[in-house]
């Protein structure tokens, strides 16, 4: 339904390079990457405010790269809502509707039913000044989806809101690609993509480095990058041994259970799986080895801390045990864990 | 140690010498008129008319020339060319240059030797001593102050909205109206409001282009130079007055429409 062919731009120093995207109807697509690497620009070209230096833009199979904006059915909501200032909640929902040829019970009929699936009913008859974050974020997609468009195109639409005002929009995105809407939604967030896309891809200097099933993508990461940046921690690249042993970087050896005869491949190392203690533990886990606790970084309930065996492992450990066994920065430890806490991605 | 300042002090008595220069002398001149003689001139038909045609000349002035002003001041807010700077330096010119000198230029275009001069001959039309040569006149001097703050005004609309608003189908048109339009309206009344006060003042460029009918800038040094400055200054006085009233009058329509916006 809509598709990029070999999108390249360049603007001052930064570039987008041969971006190929297919979305197809009722896709959730996450373009995941860090802030200024182009994903909004990837956009407004698709929104048509900004034309690409070469490739194309397909949409229903129809080439409207160099369409009108106002032509194109794409519906574009900025991360800053871009709600009119001077009109008030319904002006704008109303403002796409003008110049339809629709009559006024229509038009209200429509803003209605938009207020009700964005849930800002109550807020109809209020100006924009002093809405918040939230409300905002609701108007611009009511304004939007009235148009009904045949995509929409969501800039980082959670960035800006705290987090019960998030999950309520998260449902409200859901409910909007479940209805039929197609959805491509940028974001740096690799929750988000999580929460909400059924396909992925990551973005990263100005090029497309994966994309697929937001499963996949999540499952087998292209390579440190992406694993990184979608929330993955110990992930490394390996060389196998026909003994099951992997070796990462030429610096660690670590028992793997089977590693289906590749030479090469990657590994990720589940750090909830990987036991920390004083002293050397006998037990049934292979891998055993010595390190130094680099950083212990605080979340919600638990603790990640760092450990540098050679290669630097993310293990999580609960506060309980943290205090227990008065773990500090800089400090000696052993780590181990079992050869099935290792997954093995060819 | 005493860290008390005496700035602010030195700023209030420096500034309130500024104040009173500019106050000391229109004060003297409403001191030094009676009533009677405020009373008299307020019905004098010379004055009156001609109070009547400075304000609907440059009224006209003001709103004709609006209609090609804000849609150049648009362009100019929001497109990049590569004489932009001198085109920038164009609209300020009338600023800069004196305004006899300015009254000079104008003649030449509009007298009746000029392509718009045997225009307006055409249509049995003489710029030359009539009011609409009077209102090119006071345009000209005073089109600078609505188009540097129309600009400003549009360069403060967020390009974003108006790229949002085409997105949602509307042309560039509509656009313009809905949302360019009525966001910079703050600037632009007040660039409205500049000109056409502008324009009321102007005595320099319409003496050459209209000496008759009599604008009050004119009138009023006519009757200083025939019959000195007891009689100028009730006309001067009448004149300030009205100006003032216009001038608070526009402004607190410009006010009450901001704080309705809010």
């Amino acid at each position: 339904m809509l598709k990029l062919n070999n999108i390249s731009i360049k603007l001052g120093d930064f570039q987008l390079t041969n971006i190929d995207l297919e979305l197809e109807k009722g896709d959730y697509y996450v373009l995941l990457g860090k802030s200024g690497v182009g994903k909004t620009v990837l956009l407004e070209i698709i929104a048509g405010l900004i034309q690409p230096d070469s490739g194309t833009v397909i949409l229903n199979e129809i080439d409207i790269t160099h369409e009108k904006i106002q032509k194109r059915k794409v519906g574009i909501v900025f991360q800053d809502y871009s709600v009119f200032p001077h009109l008030s909640v319904k002006q704008n929902i109303e403002y796409p509707l003008k110049g339809k040829n629709l009559s006024s019970k229509q038009i209200e009929s429509l803003i209605h039913e938009y207020a009700e699936l964005t849930n800002i009913p109550h807020l109809l008859n209020r100006g924009t000044q002093k809405l918040s974050g939230g409300e905002l974020q609701r108007v611009a997609l009511a304004r939007m989806l009235v148009n009904k468009p045949d995509c929409l195109l969501l800039d980082e639409p959670l960035a800006s809101l705290d987090v019960q005002l998030k999950g309520d929009l998260r449902n409200l995105l859901r409910k909007i690609n479940q209805n039929g809407t197609t959805i491509l939604h940028v974001t740096h967030d690799y929750e988000e993509a999580i929460a909400l896309s059924n396909k992925v891809a990551v973005i990263h200097e100005g090029k497309i480095i994966q994309k697929g099933l937001t499963k996949e993508v999540f499952k087998k990461p292209a390579n440190e990058f992406v694993a990184n940046f979608t929330g993955i921690k110990n992930f490394f690249f390996a060389e196998f041994s026909p003994v099951n042993t992997a070796n990462i970087n030429g610096k660690v050896n670590i028992h793997v259970s089977n590693h289906d005869q590749i030479e090469k491949g990657k590994i990720i190392i589940r750090g909830e799986e990987i036991i920390i203690s004083e002293n050397h533990l006998q037990s049934s886990a292979t891998n055993n080895f010595k390190g130094k606790i680099l950083q212990i970084i605080p979340y919600f309930s638990n603790y990640e801390i760092i450990i540098d065996i050679g290669i630097e492992l993310s293990v999580v450990i609960s506060e309980e045990s943290l205090s227990k066994f008065k773990f500090k920065e800089n400090s000696e430890v052993w780590v181990s864990f079992k050869s099935t806490a290792i997954k093995i991605i060819p | 140690m005493n860290n008390k300042s005496h700035t602010p002090l030195i700023f209030i008595l420096l500034g309130g010498l500024i104040l009173l220069f500019i106050i000391s002398p229109l004060l003297g001149m409403f001191l030094a008129t009676t009533p009677a003689q405020l009373f008299e001139t307020s019905k004098d038909p010379e004055v009156v008319n001609s109070i009547w045609l400075t304000l609907w000349a440059s009224f006209m002035a003001t709103i004709v020339f609006a209609v090609g002003a804000i849609p150049l001041s648009y362009f100019l807010a929001r497109t990049n060319f590569r004489f932009k700077g001198i085109v920038n330096g164009i609209v300020d010119l009338p600023v800069v240059i004196p305004h006899s000198a300015a009254g000079i230029a104008i003649l030449g275009f509009v007298s009746r030797d000029s392509v718009l001069g045997k225009v307006g001959s055409s249509v049995g039309l003489n710029f030359v001593g009539h009011p609409a040569g009077i209102a090119i006149a006071m345009a000209f001097v005073s089109i600078p102050f609505l188009i540097n703050a129309a600009r400003d005004g549009f360069e403060n609309v967020p390009v974003r909205l108006e790229k949002t608003a085409l997105n949602l189908g509307a042309s560039p048109a509509r656009v313009f109206f809905t949302i360019s339009l009525p966001l910079a309206w703050k600037n632009i009344l007040s660039g409205l409001i500049m000109m056409f006060a502008r324009g009321l003042s102007e005595f320099g460029a319409v003496i050459i282009i209209a000496y008759h009918p009599m604008i009050t800038p004119i009138l009023i040094f006519e009757r200083f130079g025939a019959f000195g400055l007891k009689y100028a200054r009730p006309v001067s006085v009448v004149f300030i007055i009205v100006c003032l009233v216009f001038f608070v009058l526009l402004r607190s329509l410009a006010k009450e429409r901001k704080s309705t916006d809010a």
